[in-house]
């Protein structure tokens, strides 16, 4: 890749930074080159976040509707899937599954909702809620 | 402290050059990765990262930095931890010998990183210079500039859970080596490499590794949305995740450019060359993947299979060209 090749898409993925790609100058030595974003990329990233995005809609949707606990919809608002919550959180992913339901997270301990809205990094009240939601 | 800060394609490459430069070694980021022989490529269905099989275009975390302190004589002392209080201590006691101290943390709970780039990565290397009471002096060597976090968000980071967890580990650099003999060990570090990526014993790592991925991809389901979540997989893996471009093949590139300047030899720089083309082919095999995302069909499964059996063949032409080169 040359340096004039080096895309400056400005991607809203960036927000505003800039991140470092190696290409050659005219003579054909490397150098560090400065690139705002390459539409390809940011496109790659977008596609990603979104669908994270669409699972919490669809979970929030479903916790406005009673058949799931909020816990689901602040899973995939932090990016995260079951196995990971499982791994990051240290509860054994059946039980998480049995969280989601809303009858036995109502049931959960002050400790084990603790556990949780620190993984998600948000109170206990919050974790309790969607937006939407009327307390 | 003083810290020469510099912006750096990849953070581990980068951690490790700065740390190294500090101590008194000048060093640069593709010298560190190419000496690392870190350059590879695994793809792995077994793994899963968020329900998308693993693919590395180098090799795992912290090999960079193990790999370039054994073959160079630098000598680092890493750490880790069990309890975050002991943690957070140990790195107040270590910035206060005066030596910059390097970190692994998770991308996610760094406030200073974008929205859209927190991802659930724990294998981010930075370095820390400094502190100031509750706030913590960071280089980190993707961003343009230092920055400053706070050391509840950076304990949060050192200590998060989930694969690769980082437990706290932060490392110094003890002692260098008097001098290094660039003769001895560029050829050691480009062998070394050449074995990772032609002479792995599973097809699914090296060369072997991206025929198999290509297979796959001329094998995947027509479901649009699977096909789009897959492709855009391999785009972030090549481009998102601070490669430098083309899933590293430049900064591999560079590497050897500077090595060809260290020993005065063309057939270095003609190898720099072909790996500059193999990562042009890599950069035109993510546009054309992405081509496809938005428009299903419109490139197609046997085409896109055909670009990566292409940067396939041209990688493999240049490992052959470079082992010759060791052996000569």
């Amino acid at each position: 890749m040359r340096v004039d090749e080096v895309p400056q898409d400005n991607s809203i993925t960036y927000a505003g930074h800039k991140k470092v790609l190696y290409a050659q100058d005219a003579s054909g030595h490397y150098m560090t080159v400065q690139s705002s974003g390459w539409v390809v990329e940011e496109t790659a990233t977008c596609d990603a976040v979104a669908e994270y995005e669409a699972r919490a809609e669809e979970a929030r949707l479903q916790v406005l509707a009673g058949t799931q606990s909020p816990l689901a919809y602040h899973m995939y608002r932090c990016r995260m899937d079951l196995p990971l919550l499982a791994q990051v959180s240290g509860v054994w992913r059946w039980r998480i599954r049995r969280h989601f339901n809303p009858r036995h997270f109502a049931r959960l301990t002050q400790r084990q909702l603790q556990r949780y809205a620190d993984v998600f990094d948000i109170s206990v009240a919050e974790l309790k809620t969607v937006p939407g939601l009327d307390p | 402290m003083t810290f020469q800060h510099s912006q750096s394609a990849h953070c581990e490459s980068g951690v490790i050059s700065s740390l190294v430069s500090h101590a008194g070694l000048p060093l640069s980021e593709p010298m560190a990765f190419g000496l690392a022989n870190a350059l590879a490529f695994a793809y792995i269905p077994l793994v899963k990262l968020a329900g998308q099989p693993l693919i590395a275009y180098r090799l795992p975390p912290k090999f960079i930095i193990k790999g370039l302190c054994k073959r160079l004589g630098v000598k680092v002392a890493f750490r880790k931890f069990s309890n975050p209080m002991a943690g957070a201590e140990a790195l107040n006691n270590a910035i206060a010998t005066g030596r910059p101290v390097g970190l692994q943390t998770s991308v996610y709970y760094l406030p200073y990183f974008p929205e859209e780039m927190r991802f659930h990565f724990n294998a981010h290397n930075l370095v820390v210079y400094g502190r100031d009471g509750d706030n913590y002096a960071i280089s980190d060597p993707v961003f343009e500039e230092p920055v400053v976090v706070a050391s509840r968000h950076l304990n949060k980071a050192r200590f998060a859970r989930g694969p690769l967890a980082p437990k706290g580990l932060m490392y110094q650099v003890e002692s260098l080596p008097d001098k290094i003999d660039y003769a001895k060990v560029i050829p050691q570090a480009i062998s070394k490499n050449f074995k990772v990526m032609m002479g792995a014993p599973l097809p699914i790592i090296g060369v072997r590794g991206m025929r198999f991925l290509s297979r796959k991809i001329a094998r995947m389901t027509d479901d649009p949305k699977q096909q789009r979540l897959f492709f855009g997989h391999i785009v972030r893996m090549q481009e998102e995740i601070g490669t430098g471009g083309a899933g590293f093949r430049f900064l591999y590139a560079s590497f050897l450019q500077e090595s060809a300047e260290l020993l005065q030899s063309d057939a270095l720089l003609k190898a720099s060359e072909q790996m500059t083309s193999a990562g042009d082919e890599w950069r035109a095999f993510a546009l054309a993947l992405v081509q496809e995302c938005k428009q299903s069909g419109s490139v197609g499964k046997a085409a896109l299979a055909e670009k990566l059996l292409v940067c396939a063949e041209k990688e493999a032409a240049v490992w052959r060209f470079l082992q010759n080169w060791t052996r000569a």
